[in-house]
């Protein structure tokens, strides 16, 4: 994906956070020099193109209370994946939904998702319903629930 | 890979859970997406939720004050700017905190987070491109004597609208 000067400097100045006050775009355009309507044409742009999936409030699951955060690792057969991986993706409380590559011997699971929940009984419940309801049984799965966080913030590209 | 011992990991009582206000729900709620790309956007949304932009703008730097949003942004699809891995490490129980200290002090790493397995430390670095990346983890390698485990994205199956808050 290539970007232009403009566009990496907008993404550098938008990545930690739009301002907060009645003119937010003026104000991000006066550091880039560029007119208001020019910096939303080119935000616009990068939603249109697919490299913004979406744009608003980046919530903190743990300061609203959602302190047991399961990531549920699952080691899929390679041909059933995408199918596995969508419908696990549907369900309201499974925020990601991801396949990255096994590493064996020692990480045999190819599928990654998580839940985020109010404490880990219900997280379990909810790990429950999901095997029951797309029929998971057979899947080897395992629960890797957070502990301490040692950083959390969004990620800076640029 | 060495045994680690097992640890006793606090079992985790009902979460603290912030009190909010109604309009503080739903701005939380119903502006995760859909946020007006517009000239005012705090504005248009005080008229849509019938309140003042200066109430929307003040209850916004309240959360963000209190830690419940990060920010008011985009969220970027993987591999379309810049890239990024998951990343595991096996560490025993005794150099943990200073592991994950040398970790976070990276400026690539978002996330870095303890999690109950022997992969005990899970992080997320972001950089430019790959080059970069690969330099990162083996720097993190030499520095902590210790082999990362890198887990690029390879498909994602769940477009990431956000959180529905409440349910």
């Amino acid at each position: 994906m290539v970007l232009n000067d403009t566009e990496q400097q907008l993404i550098g100045l938008i990545q930690s956070g739009l301002p907060l006050c009645s003119r937010p775009w003026a104000e991000i355009g006066q550091q880039l020099n560029l007119a208001e309507s020019e910096v939303l044409q080119q935000v616009r742009s990068l939603q249109e193109r697919g490299l913004i999936k979406r744009f608003g409030l980046v919530v903190r699951h743990h300061e609203l209370g959602y302190t047991a955060n399961a990531m549920v690792v699952w080691d899929v057969p390679d041909d059933q994946v995408r199918q596995v991986g969508e419908a696990l993706g549907r369900h309201d409380c499974v925020t990601l939904c991801y396949q990255r590559p096994r590493r064996l011997p020692q990480w045999p699971y190819n599928l990654f998702c998580m839940i985020h929940g109010k404490d880990r009984e219900r997280v379990l419940e909810t790990i429950d319903e999901l095997v029951e309801a797309e029929g998971l049984q057979d899947i080897a799965h395992e629960v890797l629930f957070s502990g301490e966080r040692f950083k959390q913030r969004g990620a800076k590209y640029l | 890979m060495t045994a680690i011992a097992a640890r006793r990991y606090p079992v985790m009582t009902r979460a603290m859970e912030p009190e909010l206000s109604s309009l503080e729900k739903r701005l939380l709620n119903e502006y995760q997406k859909g946020f007006p790309l517009t000239e005012t956007p705090y504005a248009d949304i005080a008229r849509e939720l019938g309140t003042s932009e200066a109430l929307v703008l003040e209850i916004l730097k309240k959360l963000k004050d209190r830690g419940y949003i990060s920010r008011v942004g985009p969220v970027f699809k993987p591999r379309k700017v810049g890239t990024s891995t998951l990343a595991a490490m096996a560490i025993p129980e005794d150099r943990l905190r200073q592991v994950a200290g040398i970790i976070s002090s990276y400026k690539e790493v978002n996330h870095n987070y303890e999690r109950e397995h022997a992969f005990n430390l899970w992080f997320v670095v972001t950089a430019r491109d790959a080059e970069h990346l690969r330099r990162v983890l083996k720097d993190m390698e030499e520095r902590t004597g210790l082999p990362i485990m890198d887990l690029p994205l390879e498909q994602q199956f769940h477009i990431d609208l956000g959180f529905p808050l409440w349910c």
